[in-house]
């Protein structure tokens, strides 16, 4: 049997920023999810940043932290997830999440910025969000993979908390030739020559 | 800057001048004798004597010479790019000028013949020339200066036309300098000054370094010519390809040293010559060299290169390479020698003196008043080190200034920032500089492509012709134009009527007519006419009345359009007049044409009489008609008279007849007539008709033809229109209109082409005619690539620079029928509303304007025009058109509606509005003949019948069609759709399958094969696997339950709680609260630490090898001891009997254990003695089946880890016994002690298990005993009877991985729900009490439903044969039954049903399923003991290494009895060896009970149940037993024992032994002892009846005495069955097999003990005899 034919997905794109206005020194997690027939082929799956801190006079967050990974895949079901999470040091030095946040990578090809709110689960009960502020044990998922998707969701409660800027630089390959159409279609709606004279 | 000259352009130029040059020639042979020696245009070869240009001059071709030149000079504009982009860069400025200076220079110089023109001007400024211009300006500033050559000059110049450069040459002798300027003066003094201001600056700055200058060139030339030449294809290829070396260096220098030389002579020669000479001559030392080289070159470059390809090959690597030693150098020479190399700079302060020159003392410019920057700090070291580094240089004294230090300037940084801060990046960023990212937006035209446009055949071309357009009102109309453009509208009219000539058509018809009506009356006339006749003369009087209307009409219309004519003409006239101008040609003839008079008054009496009387037979027929009617309603009205007098008659009769009534009645009667009289009066007496009066009709007709018609004898009045007149000129025109017409001059206009709503042309602009008329007559192809949807002119009218938009005339899409040529050009009107006024003549747009004096009679007008236009498809090459085929283009716009914009065009909900579909329906033209559309059709029917105007049913999923992707049949066919299917229900064999692949080719079919065996499967069962057909039977069952469970499970496992998704540390007391606060401030290292809870890893990101399982084997106990071969009988008691001294001089064992998991095996090392200590770790690796470590998966791993106990036996053989000294060899051999089963989902389960395991060994081990002579202590004894062999384990994983969480599921139930509130109640304050004792009190049964606890335990018969056995001894009969319970296989319900869940089944699903878990056995043998009349309960706790299980406790005279249900055992409440180690609750038929006393271990365990402080009852006074009925059956029904199926599985077990024990042995020969077989044979069944134990001794003996020579070493397993696999396995862990030595032989003999139920216990015993 031949190969298998499979299209390739390539992102590249970085994890730029984020807009925390409450906290700083913060650094990011990522890693990817998806589905069954989905296999990255180079790059790295998961990574994790550098700490930032904010300057005096912007109150953003800069990381600038490179994403480059390939996938491929036979089917767009389970199109590929970014998961960033947020981590960084209460005000006793713990190390707590500050925020859980994905976003599909986008399947048209081109140049994406993708602005990721970012939440919290929240303690199930005032006196546990005061330990856990005391401690620095507060709640977190149990995967940060479980923000990508649906299921049980629902019993979770969440919080807010800022924004992650991600952008991408999106290629395909072969989509259209499976049969998938995601992309800006070829150029030019109308070629017209005109050439003109003097009847 | 065209480097890389095409090569075609090189070629032509070089062409060209050659032609030029050899015009050149023949005018140079005639002019001067010396130069037609050197033809090549050397102008300055006599003024320059040199050997080469003698050589040049004899034997070179001059068009060759030349050829070479340029050559040369190509290669040099390729060499610039690499090696002087320094020059360029200084020469950039100069370039912008040379070329305009060519061309002025080859303008002016008329004398320079054309060819020479052509090729200057085409010529663009190269780098060679540029390097020219600056040798000439090198030259020209070493002041050569001579005047005299001005007459040579010329002759010169115009042979240097014949090359480009020369030309070149002199422009830069042009910049270059004021002698220049002057033989500019002499030349073209017009660009004198310009050329000044250009050059001055330039040579000035030449003049600063003239040397340097000239050497850099010189330098730059030398290099140049080194590649230059370069004369084939060939060479040019290796020149790019080539790491080119230079040429022999020599040739370089020698070249350079040449034109050094040459130089000077020059100098020194020509040092009156003038300026130009030098340059010219500069130019031809040049080509000089380059003819030079290109001689050198072709002779010898060739040669050269050849031997370096030779000298490559020749050779090869390995003669440059030598091989030697390394060399060593010593450390301290090394250092010595790195001393000499390395420098280290101190950090000592450099003194000022050694900074400063000799005597100078250091002078601080700071203290003399001048300003001193402040330095950028560096630390004194560093600047220490770069001052002394510093030093060391050659020239380290300039680096320093006056004051001693290092120069430096200010310190640059500020100390503010100068850039402006970037605050937020998102909002504070001014909005115009922000970057707005637009998505790429997909073409909305992208899918409206012109099939088959992609491919280069298929592009389609429209042709659209504008040829003009015509104002019929435009607001600088004037007045005069207004009406003048109505005079052309009539008389257009007038024209085309004219031209139709219906008038007269209409005439000829009626004529005709009015013959045929005659005729016929005449022919007929007299003749009785027959019905038939009268209706068709009719029929034609009728016809003839309605042509005779028609043409009276027309000629109405004929005769006012004349008359208007005739008037707005006078208005013209009127108009013109009174302006005093005339404004439009338009001029007015009436011809008249006379008539004869008689004549024509007599066609018009002719025709009025005609008329008349046809009117009069008109409205006679008329009047007879409603005569005819007329009497015919008279003789009705009169019938109906004399009825009413019939009646009133009969009535005045009747009433005589009665004579008796009254007057009463005579009342009644008249007020019946009179009632009736008026009642009846209905049909009026008819009024006769009146005769038509025919005077009056003559009149009328008069009348009608004297309006209509021409009076008889008038002339015939013929209107010509002439566009003759004269216009007044403008001069003499009023003010106002002078504005007017100054006003249309200024106008133009132009037309936009939109095709689909983009602009893709536009018309010229065209000025507005003073007729208002404007003429493009401009044709436009468009080829296009998707469908036409509109095609739109738009009129633009330009006023100076702004345009406005006038009208837009959207232009129809053409069949494609119609081409270009055969089109005609159509007009379109246009009309715009805008409103435009001026203040001079013209009458403005949307403006009231009057003709008349008054003010009256106001019309409006508004800017309207026809466009004359064409568009068509356009004809291609062969005459084919270029239009896209019909079936694909039928209408362009319409085609796509109905699979494109159904939905959109009446939107979603319109599709429930009749109304809607129908106009989209009429609109989108669908096809009513396609069955496509018959469903919407035949709605719009039923619609608009109007029967239904809603329809009586909901449309729920009308747009469905649009969203299914296939149909269903195809998803249904599509073998990757049933894989994705497959795969979303988690089918067992798809659950986590990768990679569907993307193809519907790509998915083999055997992917579904398992699938559908296993789907086959279900019906079939298959005997060949199972040994037995019951068991299969039951396989089949379980397999059944197992998938229905699992289904509920996979359903069970997407419900979540907050704990699965997230971690949350406990809620904390306010004791832990204060625990947590006080160790915030404890050490973070405390000396003594605390063994901390390992992290557990959730499985999902766990990978094959990530997962290892850590067995630590600590000890083991009471290991069974060798015997001492005895050749003799008796020699094992007697040894017994030697007592202490022989065990200390023997070994009495050499235990070792070996854990394999998985396949891979590990052993420990081996330790000595009975009672080892190893506390050795293993680690074996753990992989997932097919990868996945979901829980559910890892839950459902069936893997064990199988830890045997092996002896160590080294035996010492001779090589064939001969020399027994010399050589001994040792075997080693392992003998099987024992071993210890544990599954894999245990471990998991309870992610470590620490304890001590008591060793399965088998009853009887050969060679081994149990008993240990040394020690006899009580508790010793007391061991050795109860015989066990116990090893001490830990075991984990790691990492810890969490542990499948129970289900909570809430399956439904039947129980009371307060029983269930209350044992969920119980549950939950037991654990929150004793969080390590299980509680349970309800049960999940088979069926899935939760069932209280108690109602599993009932008195239940044991097999009526167990009782039958011993009636006497109850206690025989107990153990039985507890050894029947055990043998029925166990089967952890984890490993059956995948998620942590226990499934209870009754005892008789269990008797029938044969397969349980622990508990089923615990329910089974307690209620076989509560029916033998003991009192037994149930109980739950945690024992190792099962984990949570439950166990049976029996209360007998002797105290409390545990059994271990699954193995048979019992153990006293005081034994300490008891596997069970809490105690949670006991169970019977009545009640639950609680633990909670304080130590939960049996041995402290009271377990008097009636006291309520240490048993918590579920059941008390306040919640009482609600009687709960048992759900087990009345009764067990067994069936009887099977002999002969047990008698044939045990042939079957034996056989396929027997081959495995050879498979195994691939390369031995495996020997079978017959006789050791039988023999072994008859010992089972012994061993079978004492069910493992006191083993008599005897058999041993009596074996030992058959086979006196062998040594023996051999065991019986025993097992309970259900399958062969695990008889199998147990059999492989033995390592029997294993045993390699050559005289090796083996006996097996098999055992299948019935019981009833089909319940088998089979014995194997093994064994291996080693001939000594």
């Amino acid at each position: 049997m031949p190969n298998p034919s499979v299209f390739l997905l390539t992102v590249n794109g970085q994890i730029e920023g984020a807009n925390f206005p409450d906290y700083d020194s913060l650094y990011c997690k990522y890693c990817y999810v998806y589905g069954h027939d989905w296999a990255p082929t180079t790059g790295l799956e998961e990574g994790i940043t550098q700490i930032t801190s904010k300057s005096t006079q912007s109150h953003r967050l800069i990381w600038n932290f490179p994403l480059e990974i390939t996938f491929k895949s036979t089917n767009p079901s389970g199109w590929p997830q970014l998961v960033v999470s947020v981590y960084g040091p209460d005000v006793f030095g713990n190390d707590v999440v500050r925020g859980y946040g994905a976003t599909h990578i986008p399947f048209t090809p081109g140049q994406h910025t993708r602005t990721i709110p970012m939440f919290v689960p929240e303690p199930t009960w005032r006196l546990q969000k005061f330990t856990g502020w005391l401690l620095g044990r507060r709640p977190e998922y149990t995967d940060p993979k479980v923000v990508a998707q649906g299921e049980g969701r629902e019993v979770t409660r969440v919080r807010s908390q800022g924004f992650v800027t991600v952008s991408f630089h999106i290629m395909t390959k072969d989509m259209k030739k499976m049969g998938y159409d995601a992309g800006p279609s070829s150029p030019s709606a109308v070629q017209s020559e005109a050439q003109s004279y003097v009847k | 800057m065209e480097r890389m000259a095409a090569s075609s352009e090189i070629r032509e130029k070089l062409r060209n001048k050659r032609r030029a040059l050899q015009d050149t020639l023949v005018k140079n042979k005639n002019e001067d004798d010396i130069q037609a020696l050197v033809p090549s245009a050397r102008f300055n070869v006599d003024q320059q004597p040199t050997a080469m240009k003698e050589a040049e001059g004899s034997d070179e071709d001059p068009g060759e010479t030349l050829r070479r030149t340029f050559r040369a000079q190509r290669q040099r504009r390729k060499k610039k790019l690499l090696e002087q982009s320094f020059v360029q860069e200084c020469h950039d400025a100069e370039d912008a000028e040379e070329v305009p200076n060519a061309r002025r220079h080859s303008a002016n110089e008329g004398s320079a013949d054309r060819a020479d023109d052509s090729v200057v001007s085409t010529r663009p400024p190269t780098g060679s020339q540029r390097a020219l211009s600056v040798r000439s300006e090198d030259s020209s500033s070493s002041q050569h200066l001579d005047t005299y050559v001005t007459r040579h000059l010329q002759e010169k110049l115009r042979a240097a036309r014949s090359k480009g450069e020369s030309l070149q040459q002199q422009e830069a002798s042009e910049v270059s300098a004021e002698p220049v300027s002057r033989l500019q003066r002499l030349k073209n003094r017009d660009t004198v000054t310009r050329f000044d201001r250009e050059a001055e600056p330039i040579s000035a700055g030449r003049q600063d370094d003239p040397l340097a200058l000239r050497s850099r060139v010189k330098f730059r030339e030398a290099g140049r010519r080194v590649v230059k030449d370069l004369p084939t294809a060939e060479e040019a290829f290796n020149f790019f390809t080539f790491n080119y070396e230079p040429e022999p260096p020599s040739q370089q220098e020698g070249v350079s040293r040449k034109r050094q030389k040459r130089r000077e002579r020059v100098k020194k020669d020509k040092g009156e010559d003038s300026q130009e000479e030098a340059e010219v001559e500069e130019d031809a030392e040049a080509e000089e060299d380059n003819q030079d080289q290109n001689e050198y070159q072709s002779e010898d470059a060739p040669l050269v290169r050849n031997e370096d390809d030779l000298f490559a090959i020749d050779h090869s690597p390995q003669d440059f390479v030598e091989m030697r030693k390394a060399e060593y150098v010593a450390y301290r020479k090394r250092v010595q020698r790195d001393r000499e190399l390395l420098f280290t700079p101190s950090f000592r302060t450099v003194p000022t003196s050694v900074k400063l020159p000799e005597n100078m003392k250091p002078r601080f410019l700071e203290d003399e008043g001048l300003y001193v920057g402040e330095r950028p700090p560096v630390s004194l070291t560093n600047e220490n080190i770069l001052e002394n580094r510093i030093l060391k240089m050659a020239e380290g004294n300039k680096w320093f200034g006056d004051d001693g230090k290092v120069i430096a300037l200010p310190d640059p940084i500020k100390e503010s920032s100068t850039r402006p801060p970037l605050f937020h990046m998102e909002g504070d960023l001014d909005p115009a500089l922000q970057t707005v990212y637009r998505k790429a937006l997909k073409s909305k035209y992208a899918n409206l492509y012109i099939a088959g446009a992609a491919d280069p055949e298929g592009d389609y071309q429209l042709d659209v012709d504008v040829s003009g357009l015509i104002f019929s009102h435009h607001p600088l109309f004037s007045r005069e134009h207004v009406l003048a453009s109505r005079l052309a509208q009539l008389y257009d009219q007038h024209l085309s009527r004219q031209h139709n000539n219906l008038t007269g058509h209409l005439t000829d018809k009626l004529n005709g007519l009015r013959n045929a009506l005659q005729n016929m009356m005449k022919i007929h006339g007299e003749q009785g006419s027959s019905e038939a006749l009268r209706q068709r003369i009719s029929e034609y009087s009728l016809e003839v009345r309605n042509t005779r209307q028609l043409r009276d009409t027309e000629q109405e219309k004929d005769r006012t359009l004349l008359r208007s004519v005739i008037k707005v003409w006078k208005e013209i006239k009127a108009l013109r007049e009174f302006q005093k101008f005339t404004n439009t040609p338009f001029k007015l003839y009436l011809r008249r044409e006379n008539v004869d008079r008689a004549s024509d008054e007599r066609d018009y009496e002719g025709e009025i009489l005609a008329e008349v009387l046809e009117l009069e037979a008109e409205s006679e027929g008329e009047y007879q008609k409603k005569l005819a009617e007329y009497k015919k309603q008279l003789e009705d009205w009169k019938l109906w008279r004399r009825k009413q007098k019939a009646k009133r008659k009969k009535k005045k009769k009747k009433k005589k007849g009665l004579a008796q009534e009254d007057t009463e009645e005579e009342d009644q009667d008249q007020d019946e007539s009179e009632s009736e009289g008026p009642f009846e009066e209905g049909p009026a007496k008819p009024q006769p008709p009146e005769r038509p009066d025919v005077d009056s009709m003559e009149q009328w007709v008069r009348e009608k033809a004297s309006r209509i018609r021409r009076k008889p004898g008038e002339a015939i009045l013929i209107p010509e229109l002439s566009a003759s007149g004269s216009i007044t000129a403008s001069e003499l025109c009023p003010r106002a209109e002078i504005a007017r017409r100054e006003d249309v001059s200024r106008r133009s206009l132009f037309i936009k082409i939109l095709y689909n709503d983009k602009e893709v042309s536009r018309t010229d602009s065209r000025s507005l005619s003073a007729d208002f008329r404007v003429h493009f007559g401009q044709i436009f192809n468009l080829k296009i690539i998707n469908c036409p949807h509109s095609i739109n002119l738009q009129v633009f009218e330009e006023v100076g620079s702004s345009c406005s938009l006038l009208a837009q005339v959207f232009v129809p899409v053409p069949d494609p029928s119609v081409v270009t040529g055969s089109a005609p050009i159509e007009e379109f009107e246009f009309s715009s509303n805008q409103r435009v006024m001026f203040d001079h003549e013209g009458v403005g747009s949307d403006v009231p304007l009057s003709f008349e004096s008054d003010g009256s009679n106001r019309l409006t007008l508004l800017t309207s025009g026809k466009l004359s236009c064409c568009v068509s498809w356009g004809i291609g090459e062969e005459g084919v058109p270029l239009a896209p085929p019909v079936s694909q283009q039928p209408g362009g716009t319409h085609s796509g509606r109905w699979h494109l914009d159904a939905v959109s065009y009446i939107g979603a909900s319109g599709l429930y509005d009749m109304k809607k579909i129908g106009e989209w329906a009429t609109q989108s033209r669908l096809d009513p003949n396609d069955p496509k559309n018959t469903s919407i059709m035949q709605l719009l029917k039923v619609a608009s019948s109007g029967e239904v105007t809603a329809p009586d049913y909901f449309r729920l999923e009308h747009l469905q069609e649009e969203f299914n992707f296939v149909t269903d049949e195809e998803l249904e066919r599509s073998r990757r759709f049933r894989l994705l299917r497959l795969r979303n229900q988690e089918a067992p064999e798809f659950r986590n399958y990768k990679f569907v692949p993307l193809l519907e080719r790509e998915v083999s079919d055997k992917v579904f094969q398992d699938y559908e065996k296993r789907l086959k499967d279900g019906e079939i069962i298959d005997t060949r696997e199972h040994l037995d057909p019951h068991r299969a039977l039951v396989a089949k069952y379980l397999q059944k339950i197992r998938e229905s469970v699992i289904n509920r499970f996979i359903l069970a496992k997407h419900f979540y709680q907050l704990s699965d998704l997230v971690t949350e540390e406990e809620i904390p007391s306010i004791g832990i609260l204060g625990i947590n606060l006080f160790k915030l401030a404890e050490s973070k290292r405390p000396l003594k630490p605390q063994r901390k809870e390992r992290k557990k890893v959730t499985a999902q990101n766990l990978s094959d090898g990530d997962i290892k399982l850590l067995i630590n084997v600590i000890r083991a106990h009471n290991i069974p001891i060798r015997k001492p071969l005895g050749n003799k009988p008796g020699q094992s008691s007697q040894s017994a009997l030697q007592g202490s001294d022989w065990y200390l001089s023997q070994v009495q064992v050499r235990p070792f254990v070996e854990v394999s998991f998985q396949r891979t095996v590990l052993q420990t090392t081996t330790a000595d003695g009975p009672n080892p200590s190893w506390n050795e770790e293993l680690q074996l690796p753990f992989s997932a089946p097919n990868g996945d470590y979901s829980t559910s998966s890892l839950q459902s791993v069936k893997d064990e880890v199988f830890i045997n106990i092996f002896d160590e036996v080294l035996y010492e053989t001779g090589p064939g016994g001969k020399e027994r000294g010399t050589s001994i060899h040792t075997q080693i051999e392992k003998h099987w002690l024992g071993s210890v089963k544990i599954p894999f989902s245990t471990v998991y389960s309870q992610s470590k298990i620490d304890g001590a395991f008591k060793v399965n060994t088998p009853a009887v081990l050969l060679g081994y005993s149990r008993e240990h002579g040394g020690s006899s202590s009580v508790y010793d004894q007391w061991r050795s009877t109860h015989g066990g062999t116990f090893l001490r384990l830990f075991l984990t994983i790691e990492p810890q991985l969490v542990p499948g969480e129970s289900v909570r599921e809430k399956f439904d139930s039947q129980e009371d729900e307060r029983l269930l509130q209350a044992a969920e109640k119980f549950e939950k304050e037991a654990a929150q009490g004793f969080p390590d004792r299980p509680c349970i009190t309800t049960v999940t049964d088979l069926s899935g439903k939760t069932v209280f606890i108690t109602r599993y335990v009932r008195p239940l018969n044991p097999p009526q044969e167990f009782l039958d056995a011993f009636p006497n001894n109850p206690q025989e009969a107990t153990t039985l039954v507890a050894r029947f319970v055990s043998l029925i296989p166990s089967l952890p319900d984890q490993v059956s049903f995948s998620g942590t869940c226990d499934l209870w089944s009754t005892c008789d699903q269990f008797l029938t399923l044969l397969a349980g878990d622990e508990e089923e056995h615990a329910v089974l043998l307690c209620n076989y003991f509560l029916f033998l009349g003991k009192r037994a309960w149930l109980v739950i706790g945690t024992a190792i290494p099962e984990g949570t299980t439950v166990y049976v406790l029996t209360h007998e005279q002797s105290g409390y009895f545990i059994w271990n249900p699954s193995s048979g055992q019992f153990y006293n409440k005081d034994d300490s060896f008891c596997p069970l180690q809490t105690v949670g609750c006991l169970v019977n038929a009545d009640n639950v009970w609680y633990n909670v006393q304080e130590n939960p271990s049996p041995l402290n365990t009271n377990f008097d149940i009636t006291k309520s402080n240490m048993w918590k009852p579920f059941f008390s006074r306040s919640f009482s037993h609600p009687g709960l009925s048992s759900v087990q059956p009345e009764e067990l029904v067994y069936r009887p024992i099977d002999r002969a199926a047990a008698a044939e599985l045990q042939d079957r077990v034996e056989k396929i032994l027997k081959e495995k024990i050879m498979e195994w042995r691939p390369r031995h020969p495996t020997r079978w002892n017959r006789y050791c077989n039988t023999t072994l044979k008859q010992f089972l069944p012994k061993l079978e009846q004492s069910r493992g134990q006191d083993v008599a001794e005897g058999h041993r003996l009596e074996l030992q005495n058959l086979l006196g020579d062998y040594r023996i070493a051999g065991f019986p397993l025993h097992l309970p069955f259900s399958e062969i696999r695990p008889i199998i396995e147990a059999v492989h862990s033995t390592g029997v097999h294993n045993i390699h030595s050559a005289n090796v032989e083996f006996a097996l003999a098999v055992y299948v003990h019935p019981y009833p139920n089909n319940v088998l216990s089979v014995w194997v015993y093994l064994a291996s005899l080693v001939r000594t």
